[in-house]
């Protein structure tokens, strides 16, 4: 398998980057880690003319403190998750979803925008976006937006981002000490894409739970929020009789699709089993 | 090792001891040469395009475009293809009644499975290669297609091969005509259907040729990544007209085999076509997407089976239906039905008992070609024979040990001829029984797995006792036609500087072979092995021999460098004694030194003995002619086959909410006679036991009602990885052939033919508080929920 031919250019600044969309009438790709990009150029299932990689943009790396928020550049690869210091303190969700992202050497390579923005809806990070309540910021031809994380996935590999635009950082809100966080996935090997797989943050008074965001990935389309499941917790304690409406809940919440290997029955249970789990451990972690 | 003393134990041994492969540290410092590493001058590369449509008719092909493009050298169709090179058929003579279609390079009128290639691009390079295949035009009338089992035998349903009455390639039937009245008489009967998925080997290294065609010289040069260059010379002279000895066949290093590198494949065939009418190397390199969809696949069985059991336990007698689907047609030339006819034969090997019946099917269907892969048949008749028994314990109230020591036979009963007639020189199963029971701690897991199940957690503990195949006589495909050899040649030539080169026909895929020889020939020459070269997978240096297929690269090869050697030593000997004025009788060689038979005093080093025979024969008695380079055959003889014996063990845990299966420990114990190289011969065991683990519960080639393969990647066709593999521990019982000096069998399909069997009644044992049951591998999450009524 190999790709078509295709011009290259590297970009120095955002702009650039953007300007050689533009030049390039659109038929071209943004790439930085390239492990979705790469195979998928190698099977042809992409041709663009252009490739320009932004992986020398230096705006587009570091993660900082910024206000309230922790702004996690683009370009962050997914190894940096585990050993990024800030990341630990501010977004530990993060940090314990990282390990999840498939095989070192992909997490070597792969970034935190290019899984974002290519919105994978059986990747760990665009679903703990969701979970962490996160917004994505965007350069465009028309400037720079925020998009927040609830508003960013609109269906599947389809998200808020025109074509051309480059998501620049995501901005997660900073981790508090009333703030209990949970993420784990059932996958089949270690490294896999996930059956089914969640990320719970909750923002407690004592053992109450005052708000709390679950989203879960490899249910649909796009990575989902179970806000049934989150109504049926706000303002309870974490005792069994909740978390079993909370599980209950989940019908409402996901619709899974249709797999040859996984029928949605499965996945739906799945989901609960998963759910179940994290929301002990949640109670457990006062 | 508890193998007896004999000759084989001299002074300085290398046979028994784990030295190290003379190429692990080339290979491990990426210094090995595959044949995607080749690069030959003009070399050209090739690209298939491959049909869409499980079953269609070629209405007309359109290359117009691909043929103008830059770069592109020759595009070439089956029916340029068929020009030069002779069909084949898939049969063999002692497979009574069996049919397949010719077969050529490429289809010429219609395509029998989805990714069959159909028209070959050559050009500079890869890429534009590919870059024409996109220009290619195929107009396909869809046909009929063929997926499962049951549509493929439909009385009246859709016929694959034209002319056919239906879909059957082959059956077949045993039977000693006792087991209705034995099934009359029973006390106790188990009965179950059980299915095994497709899957396919998944080498490291694909798929690789070069072919290169002179046509000055009129040769053929093949550098092909395969298992069996000898085998490939052949057919590559017959199918295309070169005389045989202008026909060159190269194995360089390989990675990785298991049965499925020693098939014909059309695109091989087509690529060395397609270098005929260029005069000019071509390369192909299968990816991996094109490896599984045309790879050759395994199993794919569904077996209707049962047994009778008296009051006591003793099994009586079993029944058994296998339905295999192979493919569109039967693969060349060894066939589709040798796993079939495996199966029905190696159904309850360990076991005493005599009454047995059987009947074979082998279908056609619109799916890539299964064959010969790693463990043929066993996996599926050893977890077929192992659940049944393990049925029958519980039904009895026996303990899985305590049943299978009253049924095995027994360890001094040899030799004996099974139910299914298969004759066993001489088998270990009761001391395997025994030492399985004393490594697992067996007890302490029962106990722990009581403890555990009062605290909700579900742990399986499974055994599984097994009967291998190996050291292949011509009873296995010389019979039947195929021009495939059971025997092994070795050369062997003391250099000028007193070591030694020896070109052997045994091939080296990674499993360590070429280790192996270098340690018999060091240990019978009295050398160490570091002054050992040993040279294969050349047709034009290493005599013509079998390769590797069937375990018998260290019980047939072995034995072939172990008389050469003997050949070589008594020739050095001559000559030394001349020198030394000596008895032949009364001298030995130890550590490259010639010396005294009684006292062990040094006397000459053989390199001198070399230098003199080679620049000094003047100095030699007169009438004296060093012979310092022997060739020797060896072809197996006595039993047709040697087996070998073993018992696995598995602990497992199942997580009856998700269905999840973590594999907690594996056990074995094998009897693969004579040790050459303990380390060698626990890692096959180690690889054959994860592939098996691959086969209990991840690999599944699945396919869509159209017949489309629906995970043809790596990240969808799961093969196990570090996290997946338990600890295994390995144990063994050593009962060597007699049909040997060298006492070895083989040993590279142990670890797979019994660890799925083992897995699945873990899994079952596991379930048993729940009353749920499992018979089908590969047992995913969804089955084990399923059976438990999660969803």
């Amino acid at each position: 398998m190999k790709a078509r031919a295709f011009s290259y250019f590297r970009a120095a600044t955002i702009d650039q980057a953007l300007d050689a969309h533009a030049r390039a009438g659109d038929d071209a790709r943004f790439i930085a880690g390239g492990q979705s990009l790469v195979p998928a150029l190698s099977l042809r299932l992409q041709a663009p003319r252009l490739l320009i990689d932004i992986t020398h943009i230096g705006e587009l790396r570091g993660v900082s403190r910024e206000g309230g928020h922790l702004r996690i550049g683009a370009l962050t690869r997914h190894c940096e998750m585990l050993s990024e210091p800030l990341i630990a303190e501010f977004a530990p969700l993060l940090h314990a979803a990282a390990p999840f992202v498939a095989h070192p050497a992909i997490r070597n390579r792969g970034t935190f925008g290019g899984s974002v923005a290519l919105a994978d809806p059986a990747s760990e990070f665009p679903a703990m976006t969701l979970a962490l309540d996160a917004e994505i910021e965007i350069a465009g031809a028309s400037g720079r937006r925020r998009v927040k994380a609830d508003d960013f996935f609109v269906d599947l590999f389809e998200t808020a981002l025109q074509p051309g635009e480059l998501i620049t950082a995501v901005y997660v809100p900073l981790f508090k000490a009333d703030q209990r966080f949970a993420f784990d996935e059932l996958a089949r090997r270690r490294g896999d894409y996930a059956l089914v797989g969640c990320g719970i943050m909750a923002t407690c008074t004592d053992d109450l739970i005052d708000d709390i965001r679950i989203s879960f990935f490899s249910v649909g389309n796009t990575p989902t929020r179970a806000k049934g499941a989150e109504a049926t917790l706000i303002g309870s304690r974490l005792d069994a009789e909740r978390i079993a409406a909370a599980q209950a809940a989940l019908q409402g919440d996901l619709a899974p699709p249709d797999s040859d290997e996984v029928p949605p029955a499965m996945r739906l249970h799945l989901a609960r089993v998963l759910l179940g789990r994290l929301l002990g451990r949640l109670g457990e972690g006062a | 090792m508890s193998a007896p003393l004999t000759s084989l134990d001299r002074p300085n041994s290398y046979i028994g001891r784990s030295v190290p492969r003379p190429n692990a540290k080339r290979l491990l410092a990426g210094r090995g040469r595959y044949v995607s590493d080749l690069k030959l001058p003009r070399m050209l590369h090739a690209g298939f395009l491959r049909s869409p449509h499980a079953h269609a008719k070629i209405v007309s092909i359109d290359t117009e475009q691909a043929r103008a493009l830059d770069g592109v050298h020759l595009v070439a169709t089956g029916t340029d293809l068929a020009r030069i090179c002779t069909p084949w058929t898939g049969t063999l003579d002692h497979f009574k009644g069996m049919t397949s279609a010719p077969q050529l390079p490429l289809p010429v009128d219609r395509v029998v499975w989805a990714g069959q290639a159909v028209v070959a691009v050559v050009a500079e390079s890869r890429a534009i290669a590919e870059d024409a295949l996109e220009l290619i035009e195929i107009a396909y009338e869809d046909l009929p297609v063929v997926v499962d089992i049951d549509s493929a035998r439909e009385a009246g349903g859709p016929v694959i091969n034209p002319g056919s009455a239906n879909n059957t390639c082959f059956r077949s039937q045993l039977d000693n005509g006792t087991v209705d009245a034995a099934f009359a008489h029973a006390t106790h009967v188990v009965e179950e259907e059980f299915t095994f998925g497709r899957h396919t080997a998944v080498t490291l290294e694909p798929r690789a040729i070069v072919a290169d065609y002179d046509p000055a010289a009129g040769m053929l040069t093949v550098h092909h990544a395969t298992q069996t260059p000898y085998q490939f010379q052949d057919l590559y002279s017959r199918h295309y007209g070169i005389p045989e000895a202008r026909v060159r066949v190269i194995a360089t290093d390989i990675g990785g085999s298991f049965g499925m590198k020693l098939h014909v494949y059309h695109e091989d065939m087509a690529v060395v076509g397609l270098s005929i009418l260029l005069g000019r190397p071509v390369k192909y390199v299968a990816d991996r997407i094109e490896s599984f969809v045309s790879d050759i696949h395994a199993r794919d069985h569904r077996v209707r089976a049962r047994m009778a059991l008296d009051a006591k336990g003793e099994i009586l007698a079993m029944d058994v239906l296998d339905l295999t689907a192979v493919g569109a047609f039967s693969t060349y030339p060894r066939t589709s039905v040798v796993e079939g006819n495996q199966v029905i034969r190696l159904m309850g090997a360990p076991y005493r008992f005599k009454n047995y019946r059987a009947s074979l099917e082998v279908i056609f269907q619109n799916k890539v070609q299964t064959s010969q892969y790693r463990a043929v048949g066993h996996p599926i008749a050893c977890a077929v024979t192992e659940r049944l028994v393990d049925m029958a314990a519980s039904k009895l109230g026996l303990d899985p040990f305590a049943i299978r020591a009253q049924n095995v036979i027994a360890d001094d009963a040899y030799p004996q001829t099974s139910a299914t007639g298969y004759r066993f020189e001489a088998l270990s199963h009761q001391a395997c029984l025994k030492r399985l029971h004393e490594i697992m701690d067996y007890d302490g897991l029962r106990a722990e797995q009581a403890d555990l199940r009062q605290r909700g957690v579900y742990r399986g503990i499974g055994i599984a006792t097994f009967v291998e195949i190996t050291n292949p006589s011509p009873a296995f495909y010389g019979v039947g036609g195929a021009r495939i050899s059971s025997q092994d040649g070795a050369i062997l030539s003391l250099t000028p500087s007193g070591e030694v080169r020896c070109m052997i026909s045994v091939t080296e895929q990674g499993q360590g072979t070429e280790a192996i020889i270098s340690q018999i020939v060091a240990d019978q020459l009295g050398l160490a092995p570091e002054h050992v070269k040993v040279i294969t997978g050349d047709t034009e240096v290493t005599p013509h021999g079998g390769a590797t297929w069937a375990c018998r690269g260290a019980g047939i090869g072995g034995e072939t460098a172990l008389q050469a050697t003997r050949g070589l030593k008594r020739n050095i000997l001559e000559i030394a004694a001349l020198i030394l004025q000596e008895q032949p009788s009364a001298l030995d060689i130890v550590d490259g030194e010639v010396v005294d038979a009684g006292t062990r005093k040094p006397r000459l080093p053989i390199a001198e003995i070399a230098r003199i025979a080679y620049f000094r024969s003047d100095t030699l008695p007169p009438g004296t002619q060093a012979q310092l380079t022997v060739s020797h055959h060896f072809a197996p003889q006595g039993y047709p086959f040697a087996f070998t014996n073993g018992i696995q063990g598995c602990s497992l845990e199942v997580d009856v909410e998700t269905g999840f299966i973590r594999v907690l420990k594996h056990f074995i114990v094998e009897d693969c006679g004579r040790v050459i190289n303990p380390m060698l011969v626990d890692e096959q065991l180690r690889g054959g036991i994860v592939q098996g683990l691959g086969a209990a519960l991840f690999e599944e080639c699945r396919y869509s009602e159209t017949g489309q393969l629906m995970n043809g990647s790596l990240a969808d066709y799961l093969v196990p990885m570090p996290m997946e593999m338990p600890d295994i521990v390995i144990a063994h019982v050593e009962t060597p052939t007699a049909d040997t000096e060298l006492g070895a069998k083989g040993v590279g399909e142990a670890g797979t033919a019994a660890a799925s069997a083992c897995v699945l009644n873990a899994v079952n044992d596991a379930l048993a508080p729940f009353g749920a049951t499992i018979n089908s591998i590969p047992i995913t999450p969804a089955k084990v929920l399923k059976a438990l009524k999660r969803f």
